[in-house]
């Protein structure tokens, strides 16, 4: 195993991860949250529609769930390479 | 009892409580000081950060922002949530490996120059001061509403007990304290949430009975709130009114400003090893979620029950007589809080009754003519009082009022002291230790670093008392310009090896000198009124308000140190080396045990 993170892969697994989690936040929030909204506007949630609850209450969730994800997926990279903490 | 005597005693008992933690984990050394012995659990941690970077601003002025604009502002929801994305991917981790005390360590070590430690060191005072000034306000507005004193007497009585407090115990102390606060914050938040969702939805969980029903209509809520706000001549609630781009750029500014607050960064420097600084930043934004998801219930909520005291008779019927308001009850609220001068109504009419509508609307001219109205007379509702007064506003028992002071108190308090350990670390650590007084000893460190909380605190205290805009407001300020400075140059110095010192320089230079330029035309030099040159309703630039313009700031940051760095030389290979080993969790135990 390499010591350095470029050459093994390590780092472009990570660049590769942190990409597509960058991605769902950017259209959970400033997508469906803002610029999309009229395009979920038929789709009615209590009262509004889910435009409305992704900017209130859905991008929150999502965040979440990013994090969480990419902490449980760093964390098995790590180990992958041989790079975790001992 | 008196509610004065519940307040004081909520406020008074959560105070012991939180000095009583100060005292027995106060810090003995700079370790202690500065990162609480790099011990803390993930899951302690997370709550600790949640509590620190939730503010007066989110406890006490969000939610009354939601209320008063509906969707336009769902922006500070998703800004100050989103941020914790990108310092969960892009900081958090790789900081906690690089294994010291401050940011602007940091970035002086990966850009090999002191100067641009310092350029640091003043962008990390610049935010945090703004930052408190929001703080300030906070505390001024609750205590003074609280302890019935004025707003100027209640902000002096929160600066003693901040510093107080803040000078006890250093990160240990800042971070035990910290979860006892968020305890309170949390449970103060919650609870008056419930009641409310409860009377009016009949969902014990706000988050859901925003999206339920309206139990007196039968409609949805939502719906509801819609139709009575519009009939008022107001925006509707769940629209869009407000401008794309503003909204996209503000959202953008306040999620990267977050992820580049130093008292918030900090923070994952006290965890144990690198995957716990992952966790972490996940757990710290469960706790913060917890008070988010019920944010946008409690303002639309309010607003509901608001509009309804003030046309007891329905939109069409007569409103509320001056009478009312004087002698029941269910009003009683509203004399409390005109004392504190945030709350203001007058019969501009004389016809004995408090006209709430949107005076501004020409749809509503005709009815106001009609009805010898001359205006709108419920004229003035601070933002800022609406979270305070929901408890008395939906009637509910004194020790929900008591506990929500000690809540805003708490929210106010827990973040003041984060960002003074942030700015006289900063003061003591990067600027005497790292380059005036090299050879301090650490007792001196410590008394430094203390004595420049007191002058943090002063500054803070003169700028509360004469501050910008509302709390949440100054406090987008600061996020700007954490965006436009921080941020930008700790992401390029871990995900880029070819940026060197002078781009990073110049770019953290470039983007805080046009982003505070940017703002102080707008806002006033040195946020003097009647010293600025153009408002947020007519920006300088496209539809660009001050407050959104960190996201430029931050591109403007990115774009100069890249340009820069490529027309010249190429770091050092050490440096290219510390930024290799920074990128892998392997080995950060060792670079903790330095210190």
């Amino acid at each position: 195993m390499s010591d350095k993170p470029e050459e093994s892969g390590y780092w472009a697994a990570n660049i590769r991860i942190v990409t597509w989690c960058l991605v769902i936040w950017a259209i959970v929030s400033f997508g469906f949250g803002i610029l999309l909204r009229p395009l979920l506007a038929s789709i009615p949630v209590g009262g509004s529609d889910l435009g409305f609850w992704f900017a209130q209450q859905g991008s929150i969730l999502v965040f979440l769930g990013l994090i969480f994800f990419y902490a449980w997926r760093m964390n098995k990279l790590d180990k992958e390479f041989g790079v975790d903490e001992q | 009892m008196d509610q004065f005597v519940i307040n004081l005693l909520f406020v008074g008992a959560s105070f012991a409580l939180y000095i009583g933690i100060a005292i027995w984990a106060r810090a003995g050394s700079t370790s202690e000081f500065y990162a609480a012995g790099r011990g803390v659990h993930p899951v302690t941690n997370g709550m600790a950060t949640a509590a620190d970077w939730m503010s007066a601003a989110s406890f006490i002025s969000m939610a009354g922002l939601i209320a008063f604009t509906g969707y336009d502002n769902s922006t500070f929801l998703m800004g100050w949530t989103g941020g914790y994305v990108l310092l969960a991917l892009l900081l958090a981790p790789y900081l906690r490996k690089f294994g010291k005390f401050t940011v602007p360590e940091f970035i002086g070590d990966r850009f090999y120059s002191p100067t641009a430690r310092m350029v640091a060191v003043i962008c990390l005072i610049v935010a945090s001061v703004t930052y408190v000034i929001g703080q300030m306000t906070g505390v001024g507005v609750a205590f003074g509403r609280f302890l019935e004193v004025d707003n100027t007497t209640g902000l002096l009585i929160g600066a003693c007990v901040v510093f107080a407090y803040a000078v006890f115990g250093g990160m240990k102390g800042v971070t035990y304290t910290q979860v006892a606060q968020y305890v309170v914050l949390i449970t103060a938040y919650t609870i008056p949430a419930i009641f409310i969702s409860l009377q009016l939805t009949g969902n014990p969980i706000p988050a859901l009975g925003l999206f339920g029903e309206h139990t007196a209509s039968g409609a949805p809520l939502l719906s509801k709130l819609d139709q009575i706000v519009t009939e008022l001549g107001f925006n509707e609630y769940t629209a869009h009114h407000a401008d794309t781009l503003n909204m996209v750029l503000f959202t953008l500014s306040l999620m990267i400003g977050t992820a580049g607050l130093p008292h918030v960064i900090m923070r994952f420097f006290t965890v144990p090893r690198v995957a716990d600084a992952r966790w972490s930043a996940g757990w710290a934004l469960v706790f913060i979620a917890l008070l988010y998801l019920t944010a946008p219930a409690v303002g639309a909520m309010a607003r509901l029950n608001i509009s309804e005291m003030m046309r007891p008779n329905g939109t069409a019927g007569e409103a509320v007589s001056v009478e009312q308001i004087e002698n029941e009850e269910r009003y009683a609220w509203m004399a409390t809080w005109q004392k504190t001068g945030l709350l203001g109504w007058e019969d501009k009419n004389g016809d004995g009754k408090i006209q709430y509508y949107n005076d501004a609307n020409p749809a509503l001219a005709e009815r106001a003519a009609a009805s010898g109205w001359t205006g709108n007379e419920l004229t003035n509702f601070n933002r800022d009082i609406l979270v305070l007064a929901n408890p008395e506003i939906a009637n509910l028992p004194g020790w929900v009022i008591g506990l929500v002071a000690a809540g805003g108190l708490a929210a106010a308090l827990s973040t003041a002291a984060g960002l003074l350990l942030a700015i006289s670390s900063a003061v003591s650590h990067d600027l005497l230790k790292g380059q005036l007084t090299p050879n301090m000893s650490e007792k001196n460190e410590l008394l430094s670093a203390r004595i420049a909380m007191a002058v943090a605190i002063a500054v803070a205290t003169y700028l509360g008392l004469n501050p910008p805009g509302f709390a949440a407001q100054t406090v987008a300020l600061a996020f700007g310009l954490a965006a436009a400075s921080i941020f930008p140059a700790l992401m390029m110095g871990i995900f880029s090896k070819r940026i060197n010192n002078v781009g990073a320089v110049t770019g953290m230079l470039v983007g805080l000198t046009v982003t505070l330029v940017y703002i102080f035309l707008h806002k006033g030099w040195f946020f003097i009124p009647g010293t600025n040159t153009f408002t947020d309703a007519d920006p300088l630039l496209l539809s660009i308000k001050s407050t959104s313009f960190g996201a430029i700031g931050a591109m403007l940051n990115f774009a100069t140190a890249i340009a820069v760095s490529r027309v010249t030389a190429a770091p050092p290979q050490e440096i290219q080396d510390l930024v290799e080993s920074v990128r892998v969790p392997r080995g950060a135990g060792a670079a903790a045990a330095d210190h």
